[in-house]
């Protein structure tokens, strides 16, 4: 059997482990579950995250990138911030039900335990490539006239409160129908909160 | 023998000339280089002197206009005249490089090379003798580097690189509360960053305010007033006081600085809260 290299195993172990604590919760989870899952003994999987509050704050940044180079290559289309508002929704309730651990993690691991991400994780620190690439967004929007100038932190509190309210709402089994299904209108909720409009 | 200086007036409010007289080491100046002509200083010739007069160095003060008298002199003609007799032309204050602050009141009147930022009529003949010292007043000692040196790196607006290389920021004594995104809520402390709410403009504005202090001793931002940017081709700007947002986001970013690595890094600086920094230092009362 071909050997696995130590970044591979690493990623193996981050998805494992997103999955077990977006499932069970992440106090719930110990090292040695995870361990267990992977069929790899809890002192090796030491050797890669030296405890718990490390392996949390790996996942959040590991997450922060993955959406990052997404939103990143949105950015640096030729299209509209109209246009650009519809991708970012697209791809976000398209991981949402691909890969929901992901968004699961940051909604209710992330925001929820601020105690365990005080250390290393101040501030916005471990998300900063995702919220770098949102404030890129918004700041080429009011640059071109596209969207209205305002304090960043009421325009991103409403563009991914939104989100992560759908998203919310669906892990909890309430929405009747597939999340894809709410994306045009939801973009244009957002368009239409967000535009200039002088 | 001296190096002979004729310092010509175009339209000006004298600031440049009462800059250079603060000039610490005016004295050790004028042991090398001899004033024929200064319009606030006495000085052998007289402005009707000047067209048969046999000089070395033309300084420049102020913006020039065609068709615009000084005495019974068109100065425009005279400035030309002389231009092409100087071994070398020092242009001084940002009135005489890019038109300046009369240029907003009659938009007519330029500098010498240039027009703005665009190059003015005059740039083909005089460029390659020419020397730009901007500043609103341009610094003493800055003038006197481009009287007292022949050999210059200049940048696109020619002015000397040894000054304007560098930004105002460069040497500022705040650029800790920068580095850490902690503003100044006033003008005249002397803690707190004055970019992003004073209108500082200093991370993009080339010049050595903070290198070469003014009067040996201070500075626009030391002394808690944020840089105007004045040695750049879009002073006077309209709105100062205000640094200009997207979102949030500064509109100029620091000269240089991509804009994801200075959203990412400031990002960062602001998640942390430095105690040392967020309370005042002095007067705490």
């Amino acid at each position: 059997m071909a050997k696995i290299n130590k970044e591979d195993r690493k990623k193996q172990i981050m998805d494992t482990a997103l999955k077990l604590f977006s499932k069970e919760g992440f106090f719930e989870v110990t090292m040695a579950d995870i361990a267990k899952e992977l069929h790899m003994s809890v002192g090796n999987l030491y050797n890669y995250f030296n405890s718990k509050d490390a392996l949390a704050k790996e996942l959040i940044l590991y997450i922060s990138k993955h959406l990052a180079e997404e939103i990143r290559k949105i950015n640096m289309m030729q299209i509209t911030s109209k246009e650009k508002i519809r991708k970012i929704v697209d791809f976000y309730f398209h991981t949402a039900k691909e890969r929901p651990e992901f968004i699961e993690y940051f909604l209710r691991i992330y925001l929820s335990n601020r105690e365990v991400f005080k250390h290393g994780c101040e501030g916005m620190i471990c998300v900063s490539p995702f919220v770098t690439e949102i404030m890129v967004f918004f700041e080429e929007g009011v640059r071109n006239g596209e969207l209205r100038n305002q304090d960043f932190f009421s325009a991103f509190g409403l563009f991914m409160g939104y989100l992560g309210g759908m998203v919310f709402l669906m892990g909890e089994g309430l929405l009747p129908n597939d999340i894809e299904f709410y994306s045009q209108e939801i973009s244009e909720n957002i368009y239409r909160s967000l535009k200039n409009e002088s | 023998m001296k190096a002979k200086i004729i310092w010509l007036q175009g339209v000006t409010c004298n600031g440049n000339s009462h800059s250079f007289l603060n000039l610490p080491s005016l004295a050790s100046l004028l042991q090398q280089f001899e004033f024929l002509y200064h319009p606030l200083f006495p000085s052998p010739l007289q402005l009707m002197d000047l067209h048969t007069a046999d000089f070395d160095i033309l300084v420049v003060e102020g913006g020039l206009k065609q068709g615009w008298k000084k005495g019974d002199k068109d100065l425009y003609e005279l400035f030309f005249h002389l231009a092409q007799k100087a071994k070398k032309i020092v242009a001084v204050g940002s009135c005489a490089v890019f038109g300046g602050v009369f240029k907003e009141f009659d938009p007519t009147i330029t500098g010498v090379l240039f027009d703005k930022t665009k190059k003015s009529k005059l740039y083909e003949h005089f460029f390659n003798k020419t020397v730009n010292i901007p500043g609103c007043p341009a610094h003493p000692e800055w003038i006197a580097f481009a009287i007292e040196n022949d050999s210059f790196s200049l940048d696109e607006y020619h002015r000397p690189k040894e000054i304007f290389a560098f930004t105002v920021h460069s040497g500022c004594t705040r650029n800790e509360y920068f580095e850490w995104k902690v503003d100044a809520k006033s003008f005249g402390t002397k803690e707190g960053c004055l970019f992003y709410e004073q209108g500082c403009q200093a991370p993009f504005t080339h010049g050595s305010c903070n290198r070469i202090l003014w009067n040996e001793i201070n500075s626009k931002t030391r002394s808690g007033t944020p840089c105007f940017g004045c040695t750049e081709p879009t002073f006077p700007k309209t709105g100062l006081f205000h640094t200009k947002t997207y979102m949030g986001i500064p509109a100029n970013m620091p000269l240089g600085v991509p804009k994801r690595a200075y959203l990412t890094i400031t990002g960062i600086a602001k998640s942390f809260q430095i105690p040392r920094l967020t309370r005042k230092l002095i007067d705490e009362n």
